[in-house]
């Protein structure tokens, strides 16, 4: 319990209540990408660099970005929008977030190993070993993952094929309007 | 004599280590590290933002000359210190926010991109025990921090609640996230044969020597392919001609960073110098054997001075390109990225790993990885060739 | 292949680097307040008032006629006419301007007061570096300012300037009394006059204008 910690968590915590409270939708992506960061540099705190590293490169660089992206393509200005913050089905979603973290939180106490690990040494874990995790032991599981991605990518290209086949057909249309 | 004279060597190659090593033994051993990461911070701040201060001069006299003009001549000797000039007209320059701009964001901005494009410079051995940082995970941090380059750039785009800004942040943000597919790929091949992540360790494995050549990944079939294939990506990267569609000062003007002016604009300009210093660095790093001379009868070199004139040699390549190749389109822009620069960079994995296992001599394996490379690209270009057909170009709306 | 085209590129931007380093004739650049090009002819700037002899205002040509400020488009010419009389260029008795002020901030040398001149006593001048340190009182020039002598006229439009010399010579010897046999004569110096201009431009070429707005306004 250092003061990095606390300040990490903190940042952590107040970047992602942030987001949901924002109004404007990209205010609410940059709170969220403060608590990825935020959470990433907790991870290298804990000597965990592989996790770390990763979690700035997928979350920081891919997701937020990717949703950024999709604000800028959809909507030029979202603070017209006034929606309110609390959606009407907010008992229902803290009745769920209570679900979810009494899981959690019981999975967590009854952790037999936590209790023996705050003593002993935090195990030392180089991204050599998890690579060699990934590649032996845990090659399968890895091979499915990539079938899953593969197929959610042509499950995409399949979403946006019948768009561009219908092009030369759209474009007839258009003219007719045009006119 | 021998003794003597490799004595003097080796107190060359590490003269800043040497000297850190000295100020830091005088302090309290508890302020020691503290100190110690400083000094090698201020010393990365200091040399590279110096570095990007000559760039700038050196860019504009190159593109000059190969204009057959003279470029900036008039402050100071040959014009050197109109870096000078400029950053003093920066610094005095009037800080303008748009009325309808996002404060804090737009603040925030330049604020994010400066700092995420000097993150990297932690991994990059700049010479022999000459590194801020030895990760485990040196590049996996170099790319975090390059993805964090992105989120700046939207920031800028987005707060200054301009069209331009917008469009030019869209395509930037496509683009680098496009070309970073290829730039990581690029660069597994030699994490994958250097078995490691480590920059220092990558470094380390190309600096022994067979005979007299060094053990450079860009002396081997799928290494040379590789580099091209990065710093093609690296180009596209830093958003430099011929892939600087996000600026395109000639319709959106400055793209991004339109509405920023004085001093942020000049902070958004070292962002991008910075990049591209930073990815050039990390091109030496996997590629061109970071400090380490490409010749042994050349190691006496101090190591630091191997890896700045790559630098610079490198930074001369960007301006050479950037004085030769006209701008992109942006569909040309997205089929290079993931119709040629993707299957070229899987191919190359293939080939790294195929250089590992191909039994024979040197020969042997060179003209058959070679072969493995040379063909399919042959193959591909002839292929998005053939998918070119000029034909005449309808007009929608203007018939 | 791919990549061919750009590697030629390259080869030509190489080529135009050292170049650039060895041979001087490659560079186009005139590095302009040291270098200066010679003013090109046909160019064209603001109008200055045409004077023969060494005194503006005994030599000067206009007649205030006003044509010029009627025709000016933007309207940036003002004239006043003089009271009494004095000869002109060809030698007969003519008002003079009082006055002749030309707005430069105004005008968009058009050249149409030159055209209608019907004494060729406006002319445009093509010297480019003019400024003044207050933008409504100096940029109003002056019939002192505005004029230039023949020679200077001879030396920025040499072949106009000589048919212009060529005609005022023939008109001043239509002009001039046939039996006065001493007005031929006094005629014939103003005739020859001319002709020898060139050579006296020669001479003075290097010298900047007597009157030269740039210099005025410098002080």
């Amino acid at each position: 319990m250092t003061i990095l910690f606390l300040i990490l968590a903190v940042l952590a915590i107040v970047g992602a209540s942030a987001a949901m409270a924002f109004r404007s939708a990209v205010h609410a992506i940059l709170a969220l990408a403060l608590a990825f960061v935020s959470l990433a540099i907790l991870y290298l705190s804990l000597d965990a660099q592989f996790v770390g590293f990763t979690q700035i490169i997928v979350y920081v660089g891919a997701v937020a970005i990717l949703a950024v992206f999709a604000i800028m393509m959809t909507r030029s200005d979202s603070a017209h929008h006034h929606t309110e913050v609390f959606s009407k089905s907010w008992l229902t979603g803290l009745v769920l977030a209570g679900g979810v973290f009494t899981v959690l939180a019981w999975a967590v106490l009854g952790d037999k190993t936590q209790h023996a690990a705050a003593d002993a040494p935090a195990p030392v874990t180089t991204v050599t070993q998890i690579g060699e995790a990934l590649m032996q032991r845990y090659a399968f599981p890895l091979e499915i993952m990539g079938l899953l991605l593969t197929a959610a990518l042509i499950g995409a290209v399949v979403l946006a094929m019948p768009l561009l086949s219908n092009k030369s057909g759209a474009k007839s249309v258009t003219k007719g309007d045009a006119r | 004599m021998a003794s003597m004279n490799t004595g003097i060597v080796e107190q060359a190659d590490q003269i800043f280590v040497v000297l850190k090593g000295a100020v830091v033994s005088h302090l309290p051993t508890i302020l020691q590290p503290l100190v110690s990461a400083i000094i090698s911070v201020i010393a990365v701040v200091a040399v590279f933002a110096g570095l990007f201060a000559l760039t700038t001069v050196f860019e504009r006299k190159g593109l000059g000359r190969m204009q057959n003009r003279l470029g900036p001549n008039r402050v100071g000797p040959f014009g050197f210190f109109q870096p000078a000039a400029d950053g003093i007209k920066s610094l005095t320059k009037e800080d303008l926010v748009p009325r309808a701009a996002d404060k804090i964001v737009h603040f925030l901005a330049p604020v994010v991109l400066v700092a995420a494009s000097f993150l990297g410079y932690a991994v990059l051995p700049v010479g022999r025990n000459m590194v801020v940082t030895n990760l485990d995970a040196g590049v996996l941090y170099f790319f975090a921090a390059g993805s964090m380059v992105e989120l700046g750039v939207f920031m800028a785009g987005w707060s200054s609640h301009s069209k331009y800004s917008l469009l030019g942040a869209m395509r930037a943000v496509a683009q680098m996230i496009s070309y970073e597919v290829p730039l990581v790929l690029a660069s597994i091949s030699v994490i994958m044969t250097a078995g490691s992540l480590s920059t220092v360790d990558i470094v380390a494995k190309q600096a022994q020597y067979t005979g007299t050549i060094a053990h450079w990944y860009v002396f081997t079939p799928w290494g040379f392919a590789g580099f091209i294939l990065f710093m093609i990506a690296a180009t596209a990267e830093s958003n430099r001609c011929p892939f600087d569609l996000p600026e395109g000062e000639s319709e959106i003007i400055a793209g991004y960073f339109i509405e920023y002016s004085g001093f942020k604009f000049a902070l958004f300009f070292a962002g991008e110098y910075l990049g591209m210093l930073a990815t050039s660095a990390l091109a030496i790093t996997l590629f061109l054997g970071g400090w380490s001379a490409p010749f042994s009868f050349l190691a006496w070199v101090p190591s630091w001075i191997w890896f700045f004139a790559k630098l610079l040699t490198l930074i001369f390549c960007f301006i050479w390109v950037r004085g030769t190749l006209p701008r992109l389109r942006m569909d040309q822009l997205m089929g290079l990225a993931w119709k040629f620069m993707l299957p070229m960079t899987i191919l190359n994995l293939f080939v790294a790993a195929a250089w590992r296992f191909v039994p024979g001599g040197l020969p042997v394996r060179w003209f058959v990885c070679a072969a493995m490379l040379v063909i399919p690209f042959a193959l591909l270009s002839r292929g998005l060739r053939s998918e070119k057909k000029l034909q005449t170009r309808t007009y929608r709306f203007a018939e | 292949m791919v990549g061919s085209g750009i590697l030629k590129g390259l080869a030509e931007t190489a080529r135009n680097f050292v170049g650039s380093y060895a041979s001087e004739e490659r560079m186009t650049t005139v590095e302009y307040p040291e270098e200066k090009l010679p003013r090109i002819e046909a160019s064209r700037n603001f109008p200055f008032l045409v004077f023969d002899g060494d005194d503006w205002h005994a030599g000067m040509r206009c007649v205030s006629c006003q044509i010029c400020e009627k025709e000016c488009p933007p309207k940036c010419i003002y004239i006043e006419k003089s009271t009494d009389k004095k000869p002109d260029a060809v030698g007969k008795l003519q008002n003079y301007p009082a006055r002749f002020d030309i707005d430069i901030s105004v005008c968009m040398s058009c050249q149409i007061c030159v055209e209608v001149c019907p004494f060729d006593a406006i002319k445009m001048d093509n010297a480019f570096e003019y400024f003044a340190t207050d933008r409504f009182g100096d940029l109003v020039l002056d019939k002192q300012k505005l004029s230039r002598s023949n020679e200077y006229y001879h030396q920025i439009h040499p072949t106009e300037a000589a048919n212009v010399d060529a005609e005022l010579a023939a008109a001043r010897a239509k002009a001039a009394p046939k039996p006065a046999a001493p007005a031929a004569a006094a005629a014939a110096p103003a005739v020859a006059k001319p002709a020898a201009a060139p050579e006296v431009t020669a001479s003075t070429a290097n010298k900047p204008a007597a009157n030269d707005p740039a210099k005025e306004s410098n002080g």
